[in-house]
């Protein structure tokens, strides 16, 4: 307890409060002091004790005279104690509340709890040391291996030195690691920022889309992700990525059409297009956008929405009244069809033997009977 | 004579309201006219929402088809719209069924009366309905709350 001295409680500059905790007894070694109980103030740079009834009585000890502390559980009828161990007196220490002491210790007395988050408070400061340097947070606080204050490398003390020491190094090690993981995080940042400002310049330079290097980066933003914004694209010129994509598919589709009898869902054509590139696979949404463009390029295929939302390929030979007029004749031949009846009869997909049959309904052909026993379709006799 | 149903009763879809607006047209025209003949036949006035669901009219056990709640509303708002059925309860779960208006009534009656030649004569409404005179004409038996609307159509006295 002769390590604290009289202070009049005011932080210094730099100096900020961190945590403080009442009803804290402070013990000289193993004994009571001879103080009341009070509020322990922790600071960047010291440990300050103040009675909660008499303000003016307020001593404080550095933090760097702090060896090292543990904590002490509570027991039955003794209160949770942090104990601090402090080096020897300094001679220009200034007057405290004791002269002298024989323990090398002091102990804080948690009467009314909070001692967790005490202690985790102190662990931090005391691994900052921030009241060893002026200017906090920045790569040079991060010590070197520390090799101050060891002036007994004796004994048991010794020893919990030596531990404490290989303790705060590898602490260190491990948060300038995760430094680095900062400073990536703050560079990918910026080459987000960078990126995004990139794009904007092309959104503005409309005319220059046949540059090949704005191209080539606008692939990359493609497949980095980063949606692009050129309105361009929704009136249907789009990139020239997709103008070739477009006209692969138009090329690679023509076989499957046919043998699926024209029309193909999206999904399907989605699964067929990856499966026969290998390596590279389309994205849904380059898929989509190429598609979209097929009207445009002028090649055999259209892309087509159907009411319920479902999307299919289809060749532009491919007739809708035949479809539904074949439709009809199938219907009318068995009496009465269902969307599974109709694809196993036509080799269709269940949702697109579904979707004409929808249409011809729509067009008045057919007419629906739904009951338990599923819906089926009849000729429009009505 | 029995009841006469149409060929749509034993057509599966037609106790699915189609989603087609002009198929849905020509179905609940369908409907309207075997609802009003069924009455019509059986000399029903009042329809009771619930029991009308087991009726034979919305219901055709022969192949398994009966109309849903709602479709049974729809057909009986269309009727309300031509002016053949009237609600009798706020619920919307009885009904009188007029499968002759009541301005067709009216005609009728007067019809009848110039006939006869009782104009400007007076007459009970029990007269009208069940009198020996009215024996044989269509009026006959009808009920004392459709002959009251039936005059009002129709100013005669």
């Amino acid at each position: 307890m002769d390590r604290f001295a009289w202070t009049n409680g005011l932080l210094e500059m730099n100096e900020t409060l961190v945590i403080q905790q009442r009803g804290v007894k402070l013990y000289d070694g193993d004994d009571k002091a001879k103080l009341d109980v009070g509020v322990v103030l922790l600071t960047t740079h010291r440990l300050i004790w103040r009675d909660h009834k008499n303000h003016e009585c307020c001593i404080a000890l550095s933090l760097s005279q702090i060896i090292y502390f543990e904590e002490q559980a509570a027991g039955i009828g003794k209160s949770a104690k942090i104990v601090i161990h402090l080096y020897p007196v300094t001679a220009n220490k200034e007057p405290g509340p004791y002269q002298q002491s024989k323990f090398p210790y002091i102990k804080l007395s948690f009467k009314e709890h909070g001692q967790i988050e005490f202690f985790r408070r102190l662990t931090e400061e005391m691994t900052q040391k921030r009241w060893e340097t002026p200017v906090p947070q920045t790569i040079s606080t991060l010590r070197k291996a520390p090799q101050t204050g060891k002036t007994r490398a004796v004994g048991i003390v010794g020893i919990e030195r030596k531990i404490e020491q290989k303790r705060k190094e590898t602490e260190q090690n491990i948060s300038e690691a995760f430094e680095d993981l900062s400073q990536l995080m703050v560079k990918a940042k910026e080459m987000v920022e960078l990126s995004r400002s990139i794009a904007n310049k092309i959104k503005d330079k409309h005319g220059d889309i046949t540059e090949d290097e704005t191209i080539r980066f606008k692939s990359y933003l493609l497949s980095m992700g980063i949606a692009n914004p050129v309105t361009r694209e929704t009136h249907g010129s789009g990139t020239n990525y997709h103008m070739q994509l477009a006209k692969q598919l138009g090329d690679m589709l023509l076989a499957p059409l046919e043998e699926r009898g024209g029309m193909m869902a999206l999904t399907e054509v989605y699964c067929l297009v990856n499966r026969a590139r290998g390596m590279e696979l389309l994205s849904p949404e380059d898929l989509v956008n190429a598609c979209k463009m097929f009207e445009s390029m002028q090649l055999p295929l259209r892309l087509r929405v159907f009411d319920s939302g479902v999307m299919v390929v289809q060749l532009q030979s491919h007739s809708e009244e035949e479809m539904i007029a074949s439709a009809l004749d199938n219907v009318t031949d068995k009496g009465s069809l269902t969307s599974e009846e109709f694809a196993k009869l036509l080799g269709l997909s269940v949702l697109l033997s579904k979707e004409r049959l929808l249409l011809a309904e729509k067009m008045g052909h057919l007419c629906r009977d739904d009951s338990v026993e599923g819906l089926r379709f009849y000729p429009n006799l009505f | 004579m029995s009841f006469e149903w149409p060929w749509q009763y034993n057509f599966p879809p037609f106790f699915t309201l189609q989603p087609n607006v002009d198929t849905r047209q020509k179905q609940l025209a369908a409907w309207c006219s075997l609802a009003l003949a069924y009455c019509r036949h059986h000399k029903l006035y009042t329809l009771d929402v619930m029991e009308s669901q087991e009726s034979p009219v919305f219901n055709n056990k022969k192949i398994e088809r009966k109309l849903s709640t709602e479709a049974i509303q729809v057909v009986f708002e269309e009727l309300r719209k031509k002016g053949n059925l009237d609600w009798l309860d706020k619920n919307k779960s009885r009904c009188l069924v007029m499968w002759r208006r009541p301005e067709e009534w009216g005609k009728l009656i007067y019809q009848w009366v110039s006939k006869v030649g009782m104009i400007n004569s007076v007459f009970t409404l029990y007269e009208l309905s069940n009198g020996d005179d009215t024996e044989g004409e269509e009026f006959h038996g009808l009920e004392e709350w459709i002959l009251l609307r039936s005059f009002k159509g129709v100013k005669f006295f």
